[in-house]
């Protein structure tokens, strides 16, 4: 082969490469930060989120790390962020772009979103963005619920991992290393898939400044939860928010043999 | 009124979150029937049909059911949901990745994570790591929910004579196939089960320490071990040692924290513990907020000695 033919196979191999378009889709939620202690409210309606820190929930940001990192390895060719909820989640899906997602969707409402409801949404955004792979954080740390992964994978008819630890997709599969009680597993799964991320997957890196001033030019797209013809509509209706029974600090013990003889003959443990 | 609980099993024994999953069931009221969905799982449907209370065992026995992928589990549970009200599986790792898939299949909400019954349709579940409970009312008509073991005692796996009902096995979606588990291979019991807990966090300064120092504690007392999310993160021990928000929620008898801060999401996993014992050198370590006994200390001269009490 001439150095010409061979550069052109090359260039030919290259081009090929790149018309395999693989778009991930991150749905990322704004809640509580992580290290505020959230407040019940005296009347019992809910937790006060009044002048609290927001930010990206972490699983989600695991996730979109995950989705940029296999950009950077050539493997992914679009990161598209979504985030449902208040006209705030702009700045979520601004911090996304920041660690290199590259457009964002909000669908905006001032609705309580529960997981069924997102998943509907975001069931129809898949359908207009047509992803390879969806990858979500395993859990919020607002609602605890641990549910909008798989009922999006139920709803698309699409295979799932979740609680992954390793993510690897190639030839029209997805090989995903998964935490389960007592272990490890690996699942290999057609594509489109949706992958829920555990937090030994990958350490999210801090958007530099660059970066965060790039991402406020990238486009953002806003949609309503009518538009994609959604019903929200919560299922599950909030009685009560209640403080749970606090448990009171115990004593000090002076050395060891002074926790033994408690563990022995108070506490009646050991 | 019916009730289905999702047993959870190795096709050779039945799990222990299984009994306390039934007990919850059996605090919502009606007839419980238990579904055994596994490849050869003979043996955890005929545990399954000692198990107080319980009603009926389904069985559904194909090679596909081996693995507990989610997609063929959730599709034979919705196949066979007609009838029931409630359908329940344990929090686990297994629950928590088919539930939410059944329930979207349903077109219904699931509730995750339940530690009370209030009634049929209205349960607690601790939301915001645990600092605040909310009471949830389900205008569903199946619910479709998890249960956090810790909050319901066991049945007892003895004493029941239930029918053991053969299902029909659903077709082979092969949508996901298993290549491998890599398990933990321990003597010790189970995190989730265990009666005391030894667990440990950053303090410990290195895999190499939380071996060498809680291995020997734990072995004396018949303890699991268990870790913070700090101690998993550092790369001390695997994911599945950790307590804590993101990890396992447990309540043993015993649980000592040694070398451990006390962070909001590490105590969410285990403040219900009877007793907590904590070993730390910082006195104002949030950990000794809600420890019983507290040590303040260095823990690599403590433990041993505490080691060597035991």
């Amino acid at each position: 082969m001439g150095s010409q033919a061979r550069l052109e196979k090359h260039k030919e191999s290259k081009n090929s490469h790149r018309s395999i378009a693989l778009k991930i889709l991150v749905p990322v939620k704004r809640v509580v930060d992580y290290n505020v202690k959230v407040r019940v409210k005296a009347d019992g309606s809910g937790v006060d989120l009044a002048n609290v820190k927001m930010s990206m929930n972490p699983f989600d940001e695991i996730a979109v790390e995950e989705a940029v990192r296999l950009k950077e390895a050539g493997v992914a060719t679009e990161v598209v962020a979504v985030s449902c909820g208040v006209a705030q989640c702009q700045e979520t899906l601004r911090t996304a772009m920041a660690i290199g997602a590259d457009r964002g969707i909000l669908v905006e409402t001032d609705a309580e979103l529960q997981p069924l409801a997102v998943a509907k949404l975001l069931k129809a955004l898949c359908d207009k963005e047509q992803p390879t792979v969806v990858i979500c954080g395993k859990q919020a740390i607002d609602d605890d619920a641990n549910q909008t992964g798989q009922m999006l994978a139920a709803l698309m008819g699409w295979p799932q991992a979740t609680f992954a630890s390793k993510v690897a997709l190639a030839d029209g599969k997805a090989t995903v290393t998964r935490e389960i009680d007592g272990g490890l597993e690996t699942l290999e799964m057609n594509l489109p898939a949706v992958v829920t991320t555990d937090l030994r997957l990958n350490e999210p890196r801090y958007a530099t400044l660059p970066n965060i001033m790039k991402a406020k030019k990238k486009p953002l797209e806003t949609v309503k939860p009518a538009d994609l013809s959604i019903d929200v509509a919560p299922r599950l209706a909030t009685i009560k928010v209640s403080e749970p029974a606090k448990r009171s600090a115990g004593v000090i013990v002076a050395d060891v043999a002074q926790l033994v003889e408690k563990l022995k003959n108070e506490a009646k443990v050991i | 009124m019916s009730i289905l609980v999702i047993a959870e099993h190795d096709n050779k024994s039945l799990k222990g979150a299984t009994l306390n999953t039934v007990a919850a069931a059996a605090k919502i009221g009606g007839e419980v029937h238990l579904l055994v969905a596994g490849s050869g799982c003979g043996d955890a449907a005929a545990q399954a049909a000692k198990v107080a209370g319980v009603g009926k065992v389904l069985q559904a026995d194909a090679p596909h059911y081996d693995a507990q992928l989610a997609e063929n589990i959730a599709a034979l549970i919705v196949a066979n949901a007609g009838g029931y009200s409630h359908i329940l599986a344990p929090a686990s790792t297994g629950g928590k990745n088919v539930m939410p898939r059944v329930a979207a299949l349903l077109d219904v909400a699931q509730i995750s994570d339940i530690i009370s019954v209030e009634s049929a349709d209205t349960f607690v579940r601790p939301i915001y790591a645990g600092n605040a409970l909310a009471t949830v009312k389900s205008a569903d008509a199946v619910k479709v929910i998890t249960v956090r073991t810790t909050g319901f005692d066991p049945v007892a796996a003895e004493g029941g004579n239930a029918a053991i009902e053969s299902l029909a096995a659903g077709p082979d979606l092969a949508l996901s196939k298993l290549l491998g588990r890599e398990l933990t291979k321990s003597e010790r019991p189970e995190l989730g089960a265990a009666g005391i807990i030894v667990s440990g966090g950053r303090g410990l300064g290195s895999s190499e320490n939380y071996h060498k120092l809680l291995e020997p504690l734990a072995d004396k007392l018949g303890a699991a071990l268990g870790a913070s999310r700090a101690a998993v993160d550092a790369g001390y021990v695997p994911n599945d040692y950790q307590v804590g928000q993101t990890g396992k929620i447990v309540a043993p008898q015993v649980y000592f924290a040694i070398g451990i801060s006390g962070a909001i999401q590490h105590l969410a996993g285990m403040k219900d513990s009877k007793i907590i014992v904590a070993i730390n050198k910082d006195p104002e370590a949030p950990i000794f907020q809600v420890a019983d006994y507290g040590l303040v200390g260095d823990l690599f001269q403590l433990v041993p000695e505490l080691t060597s009490a035991m």
